[in-house]
């Protein structure tokens, strides 16, 4: 297991290692960061001096030199449009994304799983066939579609909902969180389900197949046999073995929502990490996409990490070799 | 050949099925938009000259002020939206096929290349394809289009670029079980070249799943590419695709105006369900497991 777990941490550092490679190759085709830097009407010895200062006239190895030492020491740069650390910038909007990542996981979680045991062990039902089709149909749809038509009937037409914005943020050991006020909450329901959507459909088919898998078990039957409820079948014996390979596909599934937050984010004008990304990508604000991608890749190798470790302890056949 | 088709297992569980039978008509209605859509509208959403700012903000017919000249309304430039929708779909589809077909290629090869020969080409084609694994495909989209500019080939290299890890991954699994297999050593035995044995044996072999992903993957394409020209990193607004129509109704929907992103919704929602029926479908049928 101790094996196990050291090559495994090694390989994360390997990726994040392949990811800074991709980063700095990638930022390096789009565009001259130096004239993000400097006024307008600069003169040539000033753009020249400003790119002695950034470091680009010197060779892509020795560049990248320099990128991976700054990273190593936590140095990563200051945001050309804030001219705060592109560091501090993230840090600052990541609670915002988390909020509605969690809230929307929740919500995946609570509405998924039930409906998911419920269709699996009645397959053959109407109301099993509806639940299945309109999963499909969660799988079909553009997010950033179903968050426009939610704003569009609780805001527009309604006006039971705020579309955008984050609300009244309470700071508790220095972060900014708006789960802890009612105008917080407001705010975070439309982006949340929103979120929530696509990873809801994935989850409750997984839960569902799981269940089918298991409900054929002998010792289904033989806890029946023995007395013990169909409900406490289901969910005491059944849920747990269907839910293993939910665990792998909830720990992909975060990455997706952080992922697929960018677009929910621009949508409710919510000022998380996506948004943050978003605008830096048309402002071409290089630091603050090279923080976000190192950071995600961070946030995913750890996630992969941890799912694999949750497996081999869920799961006491799956042997670490 | 033909009659066979009609007896087949294949086609007597398509009849009976009826979620297969639904998503199959929704994918033939989606073809004929995609082959007639321009004859089949009366205006070319594209040609100025045919635009009448008059006709600007029309809503649909069946509500006060709506004309049958424009069934589901117009936008800001008097542009009809059943006709914006039905270009709009030619470009997704059209996006949708050709970056699985790129991806498809080149991801069948590799995975053929990699299960057939192993060693030092398996590790770095399975490693490329781990580490983008550990991303979703959504982001390395994104990024490669922030890096790119807007346009359509630009498009198609970003979601081919992201697609092709898929078939690698699921080709080689079975080239591997199928390498060692006493028809490919029989092959071998009789002199034939690498390059025929996996063309002539192999491939046939491997290509089950890789039907069975291509149909999927259009679908996931199509909302990948919607999502990035909704962010504006897509597809140029001279060509526009459903996703693109969406944002554009998505400006003017807090002033009520609903049918500029709604109907475009619906119509992409209704293609990708169709693609996604048909794909449970076919994976049912053509998963030996599951027989």
């Amino acid at each position: 297991m101790l094996g196990y777990t050291i090559k495994r941490l090694l390989q994360m550092v390997l990726v994040l290692w392949a990811v800074s490679v991709i980063v700095f190759l990638m930022m390096s085709f789009t565009g001259d960061p130096v004239f993000m830097v400097i006024p307008i009407d600069s003169t040539q010895a000033e753009i020249d001096q400003a790119r002695r200062i950034l470091g680009l006239d010197r060779s892509m190895l020795a560049q990248y030199g320099i990128f991976i030492g700054n990273l190593l020491q936590g140095d990563f740069g200051r945001s050309y449009v804030f001219g705060q650390p592109a560091m501090e910038l993230i840090l600052e909007r990541l609670p915002a994304t988390m909020e509605i990542v969690v809230l929307a996981v929740v919500i995946a979680a609570v509405v998924a799983i039930p409906l998911g045991v419920y269709a699996g062990a009645n397959p053959g039902r109407a109301s099993s066939r509806a639940i299945m089709s309109g999963s499909l149909l969660g799988i079909s749809l553009p997010g950033f579609w179903v968050g426009m038509m939610l704003i569009f009937l609780f805001s527009v037409r309604w006006h039971l909902l705020p579309s955008s914005g984050r609300g009244d943020a309470v700071e508790v050991w220095g972060l900014r969180l708006s789960f802890l006020t009612v105008d917080g909450w407001r705010h975070l329901i439309l982006p949340s389900v929103t979120l929530s959507l696509g990873t809801l459909a994935i989850l409750l088919r997984i839960t569902r197949a799981g269940m089918m898998e298991v409900t054929r078990q002998d010792y289904m039957k033989f806890a029946r046999a023995k007395g013990v409820s169909r409900r406490g079948v289901l969910y005491g014996h059944g849920l747990r073995n269907a839910l293993i390979p939910v665990v792998t596909i909830f720990g992909l599934q975060l990455g997706d929502l952080i992922a697929f937050a960018t677009i929910t984010e621009t949508i409710f004008a919510w000022p998380g990490l996506g948004k943050l990304l978003i605008d830096s990508i048309y402002r071409a604000d290089r630091p603050v996409i090279v923080v976000y991608l190192m950071l995600v890749a961070l946030i995913f190798v750890v996630i992969n990490f941890i799912v694999d470790i949750v497996y081999t302890l869920i799961d006491p056949r799956i042997t670490v070799k | 050949m033909m009659s066979g088709f009609w007896t087949s297992e294949f086609f007597h569980n398509w009849r009976h099925n009826a979620s297969a039978i639904a998503g199959s008509t929704l994918l033939v209605i989606f073809a004929v938009i995609v082959l007639a859509g321009p004859l089949l509208v009366a205006q070319d959403p594209y040609d100025v000259g045919s635009l009448n700012l008059l006709d600007s903000y029309k809503p649909p017919m069946w509500l006060d002020g709506g004309e049958s000249a424009f069934p589901l309304g117009t936008d800001g430039q008097g542009r009809d939206v059943l006709a914006s929708i039905f270009y709009g779909t030619r470009v997704s589809v059209l996006i949708g096929v050709s970056a699985m077909v790129l991806s498809c290629l080149i991801g069948t090869a590799l995975g053929l290349l990699a299960g057939f020969y192993g060693g030092w080409l398996d590790s770095v084609i399975m490693r490329i394809a781990d580490v983008q694994l550990s991303f979703p495909s959504m982001l390395i989209a994104l990024f490669l289009m922030s890096a790119f500019g807007t346009g359509i080939d630009k498009v198609l290299i970003a979601l081919t670029a992201v697609g092709w890890v898929v078939y690698a991954r699921t080709v080689r699994g079975s080239t591997l079980s199928e390498v060692n297999k006493e028809y490919v050593q029989a092959a071998r035995v009789a002199g034939l070249r690498d390059g025929k044995i996996i063309r002539r044996h192999i491939l046939p072999n491997v290509l089950t799943p890789v039907i069975v992903v291509s149909t999927v993957q259009v679908g996931t394409f199509i909302l990948i590419e919607a999502s990035l020209s909704f962010l504006g990193v897509g597809v140029p607004i001279t060509k526009p695709s459903l996703g693109l129509l969406i944002k554009n109704g998505f400006d003017v929907l807090f002033s009520g105006l609903w049918w500029n992103s709604v109907f475009p919704g619906l119509f992409i929602m209704a293609l990708v369900f169709g693609i996604n029926l048909v794909g449970d479908f076919l994976r049912d049928e053509l998963n030996p497991r599951l027989k």
